[in-house]
């Protein structure tokens, strides 16, 4: 299949190794993988703030970017439920307000074949195992977008419990926001804090070595606190996850022998 | 007895009442341990009605429906209430509602009325202003009993007391009723209560109460509740005034079957609530003699006019979307500053204050959704707050120092080579503050783990987020240029 990657704005930015290991996993699995080159952004956190105005004109720019595509992959449960949220009501005001009136049915053609990358995996794919090994104890966080906007389910678990090597430990409170929610976590930073003080009390809990999700938002939240109380235990999107394979750990810890 | 009532329009920011309120280890205990136990409590009893989601369904078009309809059913309420003996006062604001209140208690020659656990008289001050003429108001609901001899105020809407435990409850007893040897069992504090409204039921001849709603086809009113005492209310009094919020009207008889089915599991996880009462108008010889229903508008016809927000009134004050949400258990419901917290009450509040005073509520949730998936006639109330946080943008003008930064990002990402010159230039403008540390884990790329770097500090807008957490410093490589290297490779 040819499939165009969104890597959304804080991956590009931010986390650039998440769309590597994306492009990784797809291409091991035999997919074409194109970047259209002018995506920027899909507006969420200016439309998530109010600034509705501001996030509109992002909506034709990434419709103008993947409209031709076979497939629209996504490495962020927040951009892809943004997406199917609210781009139907963007689409509708513009279209509305005198804009572009083919904008509300191009997005109903799009949707369909935009997919968050762990669902592209187990849903449109079929797939669980996907060749990886990580020989590492794992644990999942949902985040509050794919499990409640996109229905995930136990789609990034399945995924994961087939990866070799990989031992799945459960977090305690699965259900709960860990508090980040976009400009939530600089606006009401105390109380988001202490959402994330039991988030990351949970993830220590498990005595995993390294907490993953399909959202990178998420993981800076958690990561945040894991490295300022100095805990060792990391964050790792699970893309990352699903591209390591043998060879891979093979070059780590030679390289980790060499350091 | 007298107490300041929480008033968006004094209160201060959320944000200012949810530091305080952090700091107090024994409410945040309180708060945890009860919605922890409600929640439990609530998702045995949804979990075991195979149709829940179909009742939630049916109850949310029931009360869509009444809304778009409120005129004629409202009217149709009316007319036979009044049919039946009861008299229909309209009032447009909290201050006419009160003073058609106190205008019937003193007609009556009363300075006393008991009071049947009511959100709407809350929400209107109505003890206050009773007090101010000279008319005592006793609580009989033992939570709001609880708020109102300790002089507090509400945080919950079912469960108003539910930030004290059972200790603070009998120092509030024992000060309040004169018990110095008051023990500390459930049944001890029951027993004490008990003796104390006994009284009150006996003696007091007018109660005002509330209602869960109001039916147009009977032009009856239901009350629903766990203690037995709002029954008490409604049938030793010779008198009975209930406030009720013009959005409560429901059509028909019938639609009482998905929502009393839906409001007990949501409110206290109870498959049905221990007494259930529908009164309408007069019986000789069988309850009050007298009856008013005032109904309160107070900013709900503006609620109804705007289409976005108008779902917000569908709500049954079953308060499942505050035991849910991750802020409220954090903070409580005073941070809310109004009687009503919460999810709801983050989206209720501004729109009855018609966006004044109250423009920090809209950003007292993280989105995560939780309010959404619980509440029983599917208020989507994420939306509600997006919708909302666009008026406070629009209301704060485009000067505001965030809604400059705002547009400037927004400019940014319409164009491609923006965005990339903003990239390089955020590696430039962090440096400063990135210190530099041997990354501990393995990672996929060696390279880039050596130089990974952290910031533990950030200034201005920004600072809020390096008090308790540190940010991994940008990578020296975005994914675009990656991938644009990888092409010519
Ligand atoms: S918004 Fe929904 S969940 Fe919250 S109190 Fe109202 S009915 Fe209940």
């Amino acid at each position: 299949m040819r499939v165009a990657l969104f890597i959304t704005c804080y991956n590009d930015t931010l986390f650039p190794s998440t769309g590597k290991a994306v492009v990784k996993v797809l291409e091991r699995l035999g997919h074409t993988v194109e970047f259209p080159a002018g995506q920027t952004c899909c507006g969420q956190m200016h439309w998530n703030t109010g600034y509705q105005v501001e996030a509109l004109p992002l909506l034709p720019r990434f419709l103008s970017q993947f409209e031709h595509a076979e497939a629209v992959v996504v490495p962020s449960s927040s951009c892809v439920a943004m997406m199917r949220e609210h781009y139907p009501l963007m689409a509708e005001r513009i279209a509305s307000e005198g804009g572009d009136a083919s904008l509300p049915h191009r997005v109903a053609e799009l949707l369909p074949r935009v997919w968050e990358f762990s669902e592209f995996l187990s849903k449109k794919l079929g797939l669980t195992d996907v060749g990886a090994y990580y020989p590492h104890r794992v644990t999942y966080h949902a985040s509050c977008h794919g499990l409640r906007s996109l229905g995930l389910g136990d789609g990034p678990t399945s995924l994961l419990k087939a990866v070799r090597g990989l031992d799945l430990v459960e977090i305690s409170n699965l259900e709960q926001c860990c508090g980040f929610g976009g400009t939530f976590a600089v606006k009401n930073a105390d109380v988001s804090s202490a959402m994330l003080a039991e988030k990351s009390r949970a993830v220590l809990n498990t005595g995993a070595e390294e907490c993953t999700a399909c959202d990178n938002s998420c993981l800076m939240h958690i990561q945040g606190a894991l490295h300022r109380q100095r805990t060792g235990v990391n964050t790792r999107h699970i893309a990352e996850i699903l591209a390591h394979t043998e060879e891979d750990e093979l070059d780590a810890v030679q390289a980790e022998v060499k350091l | 007895m007298s107490r300041v009532p929480l008033d968006p329009r004094t209160a201060p920011t959320f944000q200012q009442a949810a530091k305080t309120l952090l700091g107090d280890a024994q409410l945040r205990k309180n708060v945890r341990h009860a919605t922890d136990v409600i929640q439990a409590k609530r998702r045995k009893l949804v979990e075991e009605k195979q149709d829940w989601q179909q009742l939630r369904e049916s109850a949310r078009q029931i009360r869509a429906h009444s809304l778009q309809h409120l005129d004629v059913y409202l009217e149709e309420f009316e007319r036979n209430f009044t049919r039946a003996g009861g008299v229909v006062h309209w009032a447009r604001d909290a201050r006419e509602a009160q003073s058609i209140v106190v205008g019937l208690v003193k007609q009556l020659g009363a300075n006393e009325v008991i009071k049947i656990k009511s959100m709407t008289t809350e929400e209107i001050h109505l003890n206050n202003a009773l007090e101010e003429s000279g008319i005592r108001a006793y609580e009989t609901d033992l939570a709001e009993l609880i708020i109102q001899l300790g002089e507090d105020q509400p945080s919950h809407i079912v469960v108003p007391a539910l930030h004290k435990n059972r200790a603070q409850i009998r120092e509030i007893f024992r000060k309040a009723m004169d018990l110095p040897d008051l023990g500390d069992k459930p049944a001890d504090l029951a027993d004490a209560a008990r003796r104390f409204l006994r009284e009150k039921f006996l003696r007091v001849k007018t109660a005002v109460s509330g209602a869960n709603f109001l039916i147009a086809e009977t032009g009856g009113i239901c009350i629903v509740e766990s203690e037995g005492n709002g029954r008490m209310c409604l049938t030793l009094p010779e008198t009975l005034i209930s406030v009720v919020g013009i959005e409560k009207v429901i059509p028909r008889w019938s639609d009482l079957e998905a929502l009393v089915q839906l409001l007990p599991r949501s409110a206290t996880g109870e498959r049905m609530n221990p007494y259930s009462s529908f009164w309408s108008g007069i019986h000789p010889g069988d309850g009050p003699q007298t009856m008013h229903v005032v109904l309160l508008d107070n900013g709900r016809t503006d609620v109804l006019a705007d289409a976005e927000g108008r779902q917000t009134l569908q709500c049954i004050r079953c308060g499942a979307c505050q035991n849910a949400c991750p802020v409220y258990r954090q903070t409580g419901g005073h941070a809310y500053g109004s009687v009503y917290a919460g999810p709801i009450g983050a989206i209720l509040t501004p729109q009855l204050m018609h966006m004044d005073h109250s423009q920090t509520l809209p950003y007292a949730s993280s989105l995560c959704g939780a309010c959404y998936e619980v509440c029983p006639v599917k208020i989507n109330i994420p939306e509600v707050l997006i919708h909302l946080r666009n008026k406070v943008v629009e209301q704060n003008g485009w000067y505001a120092p965030e809604s400059l930064a705002m547009k400037a990002v927004a400019f940014v990402f319409r164009s491609e080579r923006r965005f990339r010159a903003a990239q390089r230039l955020g590696r430039i403008a962090e440096s400063p503050l990135v210190k530099r540390e041997k990354s501990t884990f393995p990672i996929l790329d060696q390279e880039e783990a050596t130089k990974s770097g952290w910031i533990g500090w950030l200034p201005g807008l920004l600072g809020g987020w390096t008090d308790t957490r540190d940010l991994q410093a940008m990578p020296k490589e975005t994914f675009r240029d990656w991938w644009e290297k990888r092409g010519k490779a």
